[in-house]
């Protein structure tokens, strides 16, 4: 049963003509929206830095960011300065949350210098250190964005990832997982930079002890915990020194 | 069921339950244990399947005549990749909240056993009215397995429906928790979700006895 659409010939012309449609397609597709997805991301960035630091739309449970619309206002008004740190002294730059943490762990990893971005706010005579890191969870990048007192003692933090497993791993996103991160110390008690575990079995549900440097884990998502405890480790060391000079 | 004939109402009834994909197909396994922790993320996956699947369905039966015999697999994959990529870039421009939900999501469907399942065995012989039914049937047929493990998943997994704590709060052992009452850990698990799809299988293969097989 020969026919038409069985020839050589016939295939490798539909081949080529189905890579040029579809690839065309999706092409366009990209470059067209691509203005609109890179505002969106920014928009995100900024409702991230904020909900760290405790500007949200937050109800009893859920995690809520501040509106799209009210959001570019708001920044501007809370954050007041925005600084990079590079190989110890900060400069400012009102550009810095736009900085890629990711092309920065890159420069790092083949021997450049990796610049730090660090988003100081302002809310109720308070000042918050806000800081973003980046770091692998179960599937894919997880990310975070962790506001700090000058003691390095955490004021509110935002996670987000990827692809980490629904129900499980991205739990990280969930406000019970998030808001034990308050309060929270960074340093130990003779105030070397610890980090905080995220520990199975601290026996500490309600996340009492502050000053533990743990916070309880999610059951069923123990590799994508362990990257947070690594990224908090790993990434938000790098700042320790900065905080040191903010206390002479 | 006034507007579709005998024939064309059990496309979509069938998948329903004596030839449902997961249960007697055993397919879409995979995603069955991935994404069943909890029920939200079974209703969005089984509404994100229905849509890709009657969408699909209906590109793959127009496309029937014309698309060549040695590559059609290639094709279905690169037809249904493409519809999943464009309608993510699109809610990514204009419904970015929903699209960070179903991010996670894109991958699974793409590579979803029962997509390609039914464009091979369906799709590629039928018109496609009948393979719009026979995609809204089968995703339909796969989003209520995914449901019913999301359901006994997240209540005994976590205590908890759609994130409402139903049974009480475990922490502060309040409702059931008060009496004694504890989490199944292990629900939270892939491995359950397989002994839930079993205990399914098995519940309907004991009330009806023609789908066991020799």
């Amino acid at each position: 049963m020969e026919n038409r659409t069985d020839k050589n010939s016939y295939t490798i012309i539909f081949a080529i003509a189905m890579v040029l449609i579809v690839g065309s397609l999706l092409a366009f597709t990209a470059a067209s929206l691509k203005p609109t997805i890179s505002e969106n991301e920014r928009m995100e960035k900024q409702q991230n830095i904020l909900y760290a630091m405790g500007v949200n739309d937050n109800d009893e449970g859920s995690a809520t960011f501040i509106s799209t619309d009210k959001v570019a206002g708001e920044f501007s008004k809370y954050i007041k300065k925005q600084i990079v740190i590079e190989n110890g002294s900060a400069t400012e730059n009102d550009q810095a949350y736009l900085i890629d943490v990711k092309k920065e762990q890159t420069k790092a990893k083949s021997g450049g210098t990796r610049s730090l971005p660090l988003f100081i706010g302002e809310k109720d005579g308070k000042t918050f250190y806000i800081a973003p890191i980046r770091g692998k969870g179960l599937w894919d990048a997880i990310w975070a964005y962790v506001a700090m007192d000058e003691n390095m003692v955490v004021q509110g933090a935002y996670f987000d990832h990827k692809g980490e497993t629904p129900g499980l791993g991205a739990n990280i996103k969930q406000r019970f997982f998030m808001d034990d991160f308050i309060g929270e110390h960074l340093l130990d008690e003779s105030g070397n930079f610890a980090g905080i575990t995220v520990a199975k079995g601290n026996a500490d549900p309600k996340n009492l002890d502050k000053t533990d440097n743990e916070v309880d884990a999610i059951a069923g998502a123990t590799i994508t915990g362990d990257g947070v405890t690594a990224m908090i480790r790993k990434d938000l060391k790098l700042y320790w020194p900065y905080f040191k000079t903010l206390k002479k | 069921m006034g507007l579709l004939s005998k024939k064309d109402a059990n496309l979509i009834l069938d998948p329903l339950a004596d030839n449902n994909p997961i249960t007697i197909q055993v397919l879409g396994i995979c995603s069955a244990l991935a994404i069943t922790a909890e029920l939200k993320a079974s209703i969005v996956m089984a509404v994100s399947v229905l849509f890709v699947l009657g969408i699909g369905n209906v590109v793959i039966s127009l496309m029937r005549n014309i698309i060549p015999s040695k590559i059609r697999i290639i094709v279905q994959l690169v037809v249904v990749a493409a519809l999943v990529i464009i309608v993510d870039q699109v809610l990514k421009a204009y419904a970015y909240e929903l699209s960070k939900t179903l991010s996670v999501f894109v991958g699974l469907i793409i590579t979803n056993c029962i997509i390609m399942g039914r464009f091979e065995a369906f799709a590629l012989g039928n018109g496609p009215w009948r393979s719009f039914l026979d995609g809204i049937g089968n995703a339909a047929g796969y989003g209520l397995i995914l449901i019913i493990v999301g359901f006994f998943r997240e209540l005994l997994g976590s205590g908890t429906l759609l994130g409402f704590k139903v049974l009480g709060d475990p922490i502060e052992k309040t409702g059931l928790y008060a009496i004694g009452y504890e989490n199944n850990g292990f629900m939270l698990l892939s491995p359950m979700a397989l002994i839930v799809v079993g205990i399914i299988i098995w519940i309907q293969r004991s009330r009806n006895k023609a789908l066991i097989e020799d």
